[in-house]
């Protein structure tokens, strides 16, 4: 019943998904409203559909109906219902149809938003989006149909998988890197809608930024969560393990930050149009080689699910999309010309051209560190891996390289910079980070990495402050206003600029963050008896006992410790292992005991099963790791900040006049003094 | 104009060198061999030293683990070739004789593979475990020990 039903909605959301785009591209050709307003209509119907196949989904997992082929390989009756509902991201099939969901979801809102727009682009977005549509739809119709019928239907069914049901993060990390992955194919059906419309003005470019920075900020806290969930469950001690396919989510973020910055160029001054389109596609592709790579089972991972029929069709499909964008680029090249040259070797634009150099260097590094191993074996037959240390040792200068720029790039103004500005802009935040440095290494430290991660941080910060400054007092010197309201009016009026900077400032966070925890991550491993003690960095930790606890869908092993920090003490601490009847090897639940400068972290390796007389006990003093989560909640702040819709008075006469008349200016003038220079917006290309 | 050009496209070279050297150095150091004992008695004292995954069985009656000292020592078959695994820090939990686990460490001079690391292996297919594998089977113990609680 459930199964049929459920079918029958998915098949529902891929003829929406053909209407779609096949009156969307029609549509758009023969720019032909009615047929735009079918497609637009078909995309509210797929959702409709894809909502009700969730829904069954649901109801199916909640009510145990096993008869429904997913229910019975995710389900079990002794599950808790939080972690019944929540596998629906467990395993292929649902997360395909989670996938599926997500994307109707961006489609229908994509088309609510643009429902009065009467432009070619809607119709050809829309018809792109369908093109996806068909594609994750024609999965779950297919080859990973969730909604198969079992016969005879079995009473119960193995559970989700242990380690996907050991922690409430669970609920959170994948869907927000699920929103962050779909939302990037919402810029891309614009690139190739811009394309097929032949309309490469910069009028596609502001929407599809918009978009590019909303997913962005879903995929950064959903890589974020990632990285939480892991230090939660692992038990290892450790938030980031360059595993392929965390590398899969880090890829398609690293090219969309290259874009988010490179499409101030073009905004500005015309240049590097190819150059972002290409941005936006390679980041699609590189989530759906992302998803490939979890989905296919090619890759040993945590996060891969065993399913090979799905790869090859992946990978047909990968192959069309980035064929198919790159012959329309080239289809449009004689559009995608640049009015605008490099004028001078220091300048913002140059920062940003070299910002994305880096970004795209360090996207292919991870990529060849992730399939490299894959390329060796099918080249030699050698099994080989290429581990953390590779990344590190690649990753790092890059990155810092990234990270002073963050600090340069702002502050630079377009076009050209003379040495006497340059000296004015950056004597404070150089000073700044030359005095941290000094501090730092004051204090004793001696290793060359964190201490150039310090002083660079300095260094940002410092730029981000003078930023604020510059912009309070230009908006007290238009508006009179106190500097507290003038500072939110930042946000309110220039939020993309003043969000930008708060973003980097929680990048920077996390830097140190990254830069204090790995480097003075401490780790001791002792088998202790009853009442005996473990000494590490200030921490006091004692054993008490064994426990055991039968749960409904697994059984706990648990040791009792109690921790002081000097002669505070910290209470009991619990570190687990669930062993779950479908697993051989039990899940941690490691003990954490967070504060903002450090963190305890016990981890249960083994115990005395016969008497709980003794225990060995992995105990890890991690510096400064709640500060990456801090950092990652700035940074969703700052991305929010910069999307977050205000009202333009420029769009509103009455209020334009009324603000006028109070000595108020309707559009935003010169925050920083660099901005007086009138934007030179892109002019070349025939206008339609 | 033509100077300027140049400038970039020095620059670009530049970058793109350097960036092409750093990936490369970071693969010859930090590639790991996934090998059997066999085929690593085969290298012998060509991999010396180097970071190695080695692949096979746990040798049944080999295991002597000791929880004050915290070493644990094996041998590691696959059923050709034997070696012996000195490993820092408790045994997986699920660690048993005759299992299939992956080590990480270095082959030495002596003989003796060091180990910093070993791995259970397991598909990533959850299949249901066999009788006498169950944990609960295994840890009965401690539940009776525990009833009432």
């Amino acid at each position: 019943m459930l199964s049929t039903l459920g079918y029958a909605a998915v098949i529902a959301a891929l003829l929406g998904a053909v209407v779609m785009t096949v009156a969307g591209l029609v549509g758009g050709f023969r720019n032909h409203p009615l047929l735009s307003d079918v497609a637009r209509r078909s995309a509210y119907f797929s959702f409709a559909a894809m909502m009700a196949a969730i829904i069954v989904m649901e109801a199916a997992l909640l009510g145990h109906d096993f008869s429904v082929e997913y229910v019975s390989r995710v389900g079990s009756r002794e599950t808790p219902a939080y972690y019944t509902a929540i596998s629906l991201w467990s395993s292929l099939d649902g997360s395909i149809l989670f996938w599926g969901w997500i994307l109707a979801g961006y489609a229908a809102l994509l088309a609510v938003v643009r429902r009065r727009s009467t432009d070619r682009l809607t119709p050809f977005v829309l018809g792109a989006m369908g093109i996806v549509g068909i594609f994750f739809y024609g999965l779950l119709v297919g080859p990973a149909n969730p909604f198969g019928l079992v016969v005879p239907t079995p009473e119960n069914g193995p559970g989700p998988n242990p380690l996907l049901q050991n922690h409430p993060l669970m609920g959170l990390h994948p869907p927000l890197l699920y929103l962050g992955f779909v939302g990037l194919s919402v810029p891309f059906a614009f690139a190739i809608g811009a394309l097929l419309s032949g309309n490469l003005e910069a009028g596609w470019l502001r929407d599809a930024r918009r978009w590019m920075v909303a997913a962005w900020a879903f995929l950064s806290l959903g890589i974020v969560g990632g990285a939480w969930w892991s230090y939660e469950v692992l038990g290892w001690g450790g938030y980031w393990a360059w595993d392929p396919v965390e590398n899969a989510s880090f890829l398609p973020w690293l090219t969309a930050t290259a874009f988010l910055h490179s499409v101030m160029v073009q905004e500005r001054r015309g240049m590097l149009k190819t150059w972002n389109l290409s941005l936006i596609i390679g980041t699609f592709i590189l989530t759906l080689f992302g998803t490939f790579l979890t989905r296919s089972g090619i890759l040993d991972s945590v996060h891969a699910f065993t399913e090979g029929v799905i790869g090859p069709i992946f990978l047909g499909f990968i192959a069309f999309i980035t064929l198919g964008s790159f012959a329309l680029i080239a289809w449009r090249s004689d559009r995608l010309h640049a009015p605008g040259t490099l004028d001078g070797a220091v300048s913002r634009e140059s920062a940003f051209i070299l910002n994305n150099l880096i970004f795209v260097a360090l996207t292919f590094t991870v990529l060849l560190g992730t399939v490299f191993p894959l390329v060796v074996e099918a080249l030699r037959s050698e099994r080989i891996s290429v581990g953390p240390p590779y990344f590190d040792m690649v990753f790092t200068p890059l990155a810092l390289i990234l990270l002073f720029l963050m600090g340069v790039g702002p502050a630079l103004p377009w076009r050209r910079a003379t040495p006497d500005k340059l000296k004015r802009t950056f004597w404070v935040p150089l000073a700044l980070g030359a005095a941290t440095v000094a501090i730092i290494f004051l204090l004793g430290v001696r290793r060359v990495y964190p201490l150039v991660t310090f002083g660079f941080a300095g260094f940002v910060f410092g730029t981000i402050a003078e930023e604020f400054r510059k912009g309070v007092s230009a908006r007290r010197r238009i508006s009179a206003r106190p500097a507290p309201l003038a500072f939110m009016d930042l946000f309110t009026r220039n939020g993309r600029r003043y969000g930008g900077y708060v973003v980097h400032a929680g990048i920077v966070v996390m830097a140190v963050g990254l830069a204090i925890s790995g480097s003075w991550k401490l780790e001791r491993e002792v088998t202790l008896q009853q009442g005996e003690k473990l000494e590490i960095a200030g921490y006091t930790v004692q054993f008490e006992e064994i426990w055991g606890r039968e749960e409904p869908q697994r059984f706990v092993v648990g040791g009792t410790f109690q921790a002081w920090k000097g002669d505070r003490h910290l209470g009991e601490q619990q570190p687990r292992l669930n062993y779950y009847p479908t697993s051989q090897q039990p899940i941690a639940t490691p003990a954490v005991e967070s504060s903002l400068a450090k963190d305890l972290y016990l981890t249960l390796m083994a115990f005395d099963g016969e008497n709980g007389e003794h225990a060995t006990v992995r105990a890890i003093v991690n510096p400064a790791v709640a500060w990456l989560w801090i950092g990652g909640l700035i940074v969703g702040i700052g991305a929010l900040i910069a999307i977050w819709p205000h009202r333009r008075p420029s769009y509103r006469p009455e209020l334009a006049a009324e603000l006028a008349g109070r000595g108020d200016v309707a559009e935003e003038p010169a925050v920083g003094e660099e901005e007086s220079e009138p934007a030179r917006v892109a002019t070349g290309g025939p206008v339609e | 104009m033509n100077r300027r050009k140049m400038w970039i496209g020095l620059g670009l070279v530049a970058i793109v060198g350097a960036v092409v050297l750093l990936v490369a150095g970071g693969l010859r150091e930090n590639v790991v061999y996934f090998l059997t004992p066999t085929e690593l008695e085969a290298k012998g004292a060509e991999v010396y030293g180097a970071p190695l995954r080695l692949g096979g069985q746990v040798k049944p009656e080999s295991v002597d683990w000791n929880a004050e000292s915290g070493r644990l020592l094996f041998v590691i078959t696959d059923g050709e070739t034997e070696l012996p695994v000195e490993s820092s820090g408790a045994p997986p939990a699920m660690f048993s004789e005759g299992m299939g686990v992956v080590v990480e460490g270095s082959y030495r001079e002596d003989g003796v593979f060091r180990s910093h690391n070993v791995m259970v292996k397991h598909s990533n297919e959850y299949r249901p475990p066999e009788e006498g594998e169950h944990p609960k089977e295994i840890y009965r113990s401690l539940v009776d020990d525990e009833a009432g609680r």
